[in-house]
C-alpha cells in the first residue's frame, strides 16, 4: 500500500493496518483487498459494480469493513452495495470514502448502500467522508443510503464529514416495521465554497417504531448547507429530529423540516437551531486566556465532538 | 495591585441624556479579600466586567501593578492575571468539564488534577470531569464548576460575580468554606461581589457601590454596621440580609 492509500484509509476507517474480520478495500474503481468470515460473505456483483454483503443469521459482534479510495484524479463512479443482514445479529459497518485529488479533473464517488436488517438485528452503520489533494480537481461524494428495518431491528448510523469534500448530496431513507428504531447522527463541516445537501426520509410505518435523526453542524467562509428531514408517522410511534447549526462567516444554512402524522398514536418533533457562536461562550474561555481564534476552534471542536 | 482611576461608564438610552452607569470611580485594590457589595443596579457587575475587559469604560484607566492595562483585550488581560467567575455560568455544547479546567490551568493536566478542583467546591469529581458543561447540569452545579475553573488558574486576581446567587442555602454554607479557605491560601487579591454577610464579614475590606458612585469603603468593622441600619440607599441589600 502506499502512503497516500494508508493515509486516507486511516482518515475514513481509522484502520492502521489490514483490519480484522471481513472486508473488502476499494480503490480508484478497483478490488483492493477482501476478506470473508465464517459468518459474512461479500459478493461481487455481476450486473453493475458493487458487492452483497451476506450476513448470517446470529451472527454476533462481527464488524465488516468497506471503504473506497479514490487516489485518481478525475474518477467518477457509482458503487451499488447490498447489506443482507439476518436476524438477531449484532455487527458493525465501517464504510466511508476518501478522496485524494492531486488533478484538475473532478473525481465522484456515488455510494449507493441499502440495507436489509433482519428481525431483532443490531446494526451500527459509520461512514466518514474525507476528501485531501492539492489539485485543483472537485472532489464531490453522492451517498445515498435505503434502510429497512425489520420487526424489532435497530440501526445507528453515524455518518461524519468534517473536511475536503467539495460538494455532498446525501440520500437517506428508511422504513421501520413493528418495534424497529432507527438513530441517525449526522456531523458536517464545511468551509470555503463547499456545498452540502442533506436529505432524510423516515417512514415509521410499524407500530412502536422509532426514530431520532440528530444534525450538529458548522458552516463557515462561504459555504452552503441544506438539511431536510420527513419523518411520517403512519402508525402508533415516536419520531424526533433535531438539527443545530453554527453560521460563522459568509455561510448559509437552510433547515427544512417536515413532519406528517397519519395517525393519532405518531408522536413528531422537530428542533431546529441555526445561529453563529454565542459571544457569551466566546468571552468565556477567552477569561481563561485562550485567543478569540482559539476559542473559536475549542467551541467548534466541541461542537462537533 | 490593581487601580481604578476615574473609571466612568455611560449607555445612551433614547429620548434621555446618556445615563452614567458608573460615576468617577477611583479605587485602590491590594488587600487579599475584598468584598463588593450594594443594592442591585449599582454598578457592581459593570465594575467587574471592565476590569475583567468585557466592557470597555468610557473614560479613566486601569493599572495592574502600576502597568496600564486599560487598552488590553479579556485574553491580554486573561494572560496577565486577571480571572473572573460569571454571574450567569455559560453552557456550552460538546465542551466538557474537564476540558475547561484544562484551558483555565493553561497545559495538559492528568484527570486527577483537574477532579482536585472539583473537589474543591464539593463535587463528587467523577460524576463530572467528563460531562459536558451545557444545559443538563442545575445552575448551582454550573456555578460550582465555574468557580472551580477561576480557582484552577490561580492567578493574582481573581474577580467572583455573585458566587451564591443560584446556589441553594445548604450548599452556600459549604461554598463559604471554599472562600475561606482561598483566603488563607491565596497568595493574591480575591474580589467577591456579595451580598452575604458571612462574606462580607471575612473581607479584609469592602467597598459599597449605589448609584454608580462609591458610597462607602473600608475595613469591616467601620462598614458592617452602616450596611445593617436601615437606610434609604441601601434598602434592598438590608432585606438580603
Amino acid at each position: 500500500m502506499d502512503k497516500i492509500t494508508k493515509d486516507l484509509l486511516e482518515q475514513v476507517a481509522g484502520l492502521h493496518e489490514i483490519p480484522v474480520g471481513a472486508y473488502n478495500i476499494r480503490k480508484d474503481g478497483q478490488l483492493l483487498s477482501r476478506n470473508v468470515s465464517a459468518n459474512i460473505d461479500i459478493v461481487t456483483k455481476t450486473d453493475k459494480p458493487g458487492i452483497d454483503i451476506i450476513i448470517k443469521d446470529n451472527t454476533q459482534k462481527e464488524s465488516v469493513h468497506i471503504p473506497v479510495i479514490i487516489a485518481q484524479s478525475g474518477l467518477k463512479e457509482s458503487v451499488y452495495n447490498d447489506f443482507f443482514i439476518g436476524e438477531n445479529c449484532d455487527v458493525t459497518i465501517i464504510a466511508g470514502c476518501g478522496i485524494h485529488n492531486g488533478g484538475k479533473e473532478t473525481s465522484e464517488h456515488s455510494g449507493i448502500h441499502s440495507f436489509d436488517i433482519g428481525k431483532n438485528s443490531k446494526v451500527k452503520y459509520v461512514e466518514k467522508h474525507y476528501g485531501t489533494g492539492e489539485g485543483t480537481g472537485e472532489r464531490i461524494m453522492n451517498p445515498e443510503t435505503n434502510i429497512l428495518l425489520r420487526e424489532g431491528a435497530y440501526m445507528e448510523m453515524d455518518t461524519v464529514q468534517i473536511e475536503g469534500v467539495d460538494s455532498t448530496k446525501r440520500l437517506t431513507k428508511a422504513k421501520l416495521l413493528d418495534n424497529a428504531s432507527l438513530v441517525i447522527k449526522e456531523k458536517i463541516m464545511t468551509h470555503d465554497k463547499q456545498l452540502a445537501q442533506t436529505d432524510f426520509t423516515v417512514d415509521l410505518d410499524g407500530e412502536n417504531s422509532s426514530a431520532n435523526l440528530i444534525s450538529r453542524s458548522v458552516a463557515k467562509n462561504e459555504s452552503k448547507q441544506v438539511f431536510k428531514s420527513e419523518i411520517n408517522g403512519n402508525n402508533a410511534c415516536h419520531g424526533h429530529s433535531e438539527c443545530d447549526a453554527i453560521i460563522m462567516d459568509k455561510a448559509c444554512v437552510e433547515a427544512i423540516p417536515a413532519l406528517t402524522a397519519n395517525s393519532v398514536d405518531a408522536a413528531l418533533i422537530h428542533e431546529a437551531a441555526i445561529g453563529k457562536i454565542a459571544g457569551e461562550q466566546l468571552i468565556k474561555l477567552m477569561t481563561l486566556g485562550l485567543t478569540e481564534e482559539e476559542a473559536e476552534k475549542e467551541i467548534v471542536n466541541g461542537f462537533l465532538k | 495591585m490593581l487601580e481604578l482611576k476615574n473609571i466612568s461608564y455611560e449607555v445612551s438610552e433614547e429620548s434621555e441624556k446618556n445615563k452614567e452607569i458608573l460615576k468617577n470611580i477611583n479605587l485602590t485594590l491590594d488587600e487579599r479579600f475584598i468584598a463588593i457589595t450594594g443594592p442591585n443596579g449599582g454598578g457592581k457587575s459593570t465594575l467587574a466586567k471592565i476590569i475583567a475587559g468585557i466592557v470597555k469604560p468610557t473614560s479613566g484607566s486601569i493599572l495592574l501593578d502600576g502597568k496600564d492595562i486599560t487598552d488590553f483585550s479579556i485574553t491580554e488581560r486573561a494572560k496577565e492575571g486577571i480571572s473572573f467567575a460569571f454571574q450567569q455560568p455559560v453552557r456550552f455544547k460538546g465542551i466538557t468539564v474537564k476540558d475547561l479546567i484544562t484551558y483555565a490551568v493553561g497545559h495538559p493536566i492528568s484527570t486527577t488534577e483537574a477532579c482536585g478542583y472539583l473537589s474543591e467546591v464539593g463535587l463528587c469529581a467523577k460524576d463530572y470531569i467528563n460531562r459536558e458543561l451545557n444545559s443538563s447540569l442545575s445552575g448551582g452545579e454550573a456555578k460550582r464548576i465555574e468557580i472551580a475553573m477561576t480557582m484552577a488558574r490561580g492567578t493574582s486576581f481573581s474577580i467572583f460575580d455573585e458566587p451564591e446567587a443560584g446556589i441553594d442555602l445548604w450548599s452556600f454554607q459549604s461554598l463559604i468554606k471554599v472562600f475561606e479557605k482561598m483566603h488563607d491560601k491565596s497568595g493574591g487579591s480575591i474580589i467577591i461581589i456579595s451580598h452575604q454577610e458571612r462574606i462580607l464579614n471575612i473581607a479584609d475590606k469592602i467597598v459599597v457601590l449605589s448609584n454608580g458612585e462609591i458610597v462607602n469603603i473600608g475595613k469591616k468593622d467601620d462598614v458592617l454596621p452602616g450596611l445593617l441600619m436601615d437606610g434609604p440607599g441601601c434598602s434592598v441589600l438590608t432585606e438580603k440580609l
